[in-house]
């Protein structure tokens, strides 16, 4: 769900070279389209979050205005998700913030890798981005401007703004379903593992480095061992800590990989 | 909220974490322009999901609030089928079907 951007495609055949070219005849229009088209598949993993997200959210005590604030104004999963496990922790409100924003610290690295292609656009246009900057939409965009690297700035901004509106305005969809019917779920449904369940469905596909694995282990172990701490806070030191573990063992793998 | 928080507390959770997550995502691409972060920057931001998430979630795992912090076998096993499906798979849904599917199966049973 979160792609390093490392990972890029290599090879290119004469399907592909097809397919650059037809991309570059677009109009910005039909780049808004053909954006939207390719973000469908994510709707898979996206609606039930957001469903889950309401259902969660409403069993934590939110009402339906709150659930909504969240998945418009933050419209970001995992750290809605975050937030709303630890007020139902009754974790100090800085430990919610802090928490929640460390999830959300990678869209900074987002951010500056859609610089070279992005960069150019208006100031408006960049402030617009900004609010519709996700997983999904990052995902799809980056790899679709490397792989045509040629596209002028109105089908880059086309192409994201169709995979925008068909990945988040189902967020906030989603998660009003979610707190609309979330109230007909019964209780013997064990709901308080849904979220656990859910993170890591969505942590165990990123494992896909020794790094990435090393900062994993090193969080768990560092939370477990924390747990004593109050409400939420040993997240604060283990999180870190396991950031830590990663960026080494990637500059180790890295030396060893360049003698 | 159940917890004590009022609901001006909840919404000034929101407000924050709305204005803040925006500027992280505004950052680059609206302030810094062409400037580029430092290296090691860049590094410790690409493990933040794989760091954060399991370290909140692995206490929930080992003593589920639910069973009054008690180690629940279904719920272990739950977590571990979710992660072995995901890590062979690569396929949230799949890995969440498998989890879900764990659970269920397993309190069904305990009756």
């Amino acid at each position: 769900m979160s792609p390093s951007p490392e990972s890029r495609p290599a090879k290119r055949d004469a399907a592909q070279e097809a397919a650059a070219a037809q991309a570059l005849a677009r109009s910005p229009r039909q780049a808004f389209w053909h954006g939207a088209v390719q973000s469908l598949p994510f709707l898979i993993v996206i609606i039930p979050f957001a469903i889950l997200f309401g259902v969660v959210a409403l069993e934590a005590g939110l009402d339906l205005a709150q659930v909504m604030g969240f998945s418009v104004l933050v419209l970001a999963g995992a750290s809605q998700f975050t937030a709303v496990q630890l007020l139902s922790d009754n974790a100090p409100v800085w430990i919610v913030i802090l928490s929640s924003l460390a999830v959300n610290l990678r869209m900074a690295m987002y951010s500056a890798s859609l610089v070279p292609w992005l960069g150019s656009a208006t100031g408006r246009q960049r402030a617009g981005l900004a609010y519709v900057l996700i997983d999904q939409t990052y995902a799809l965009s980056i790899q679709h401007y490397e792989e045509n690297p040629r596209l002028g700035m109105a089908q880059r901004l086309g192409y994201f703004g169709g995979a925008a509106l068909v990945l988040c305005l189902p967020w906030a969809i989603g998660s009003w379903i979610g707190a609309t019917v979330g109230q007909a779920i019964p209780e013997e449904v064990a709901l308080d593992f849904a979220l656990p369940i859910t993170f890591i469905a969505m942590v165990a596909p990123m494992l896909r480095t020794l790094a990435h694995m090393a900062a994993c282990f090193v969080a768990v172990v560092a939370a477990l061992l924390l747990a004593g701490m109050p409400s939420g806070s040993g997240l604060l030191i283990a999180a870190p800590l396991g950031m830590i573990a990663g960026a080494l063992v990637e500059t180790l793998t890295e030396r060893r990989a360049t003698p | 909220m159940s917890g004590g928080y009022s609901d001006a507390t909840i919404w000034f959770v929101i407000l924050v974490l709305g204005v803040a997550t925006y500027l992280i995502r505004w950052s680059f691409l609206g302030a810094l322009g062409g400037k580029a972060m430092p290296g090691w920057v860049l590094r410790l931001l690409r493990y933040t999901p794989v760091a954060v998430l399991p370290a909140l979630v692995a206490p929930l795992v080992v003593w589920p609030a639910a069973t009054e912090g008690q180690t629940d076998p279904a719920r272990l096993a739950a977590a571990i089928a979710t992660l072995s499906v995901g890590v062979l798979t690569k396929n949230v849904v799949l890995s969440i079907l498998a989890g879900a599917g764990t659970l269920f199966g397993l309190i069904y049973m305990a009756g």
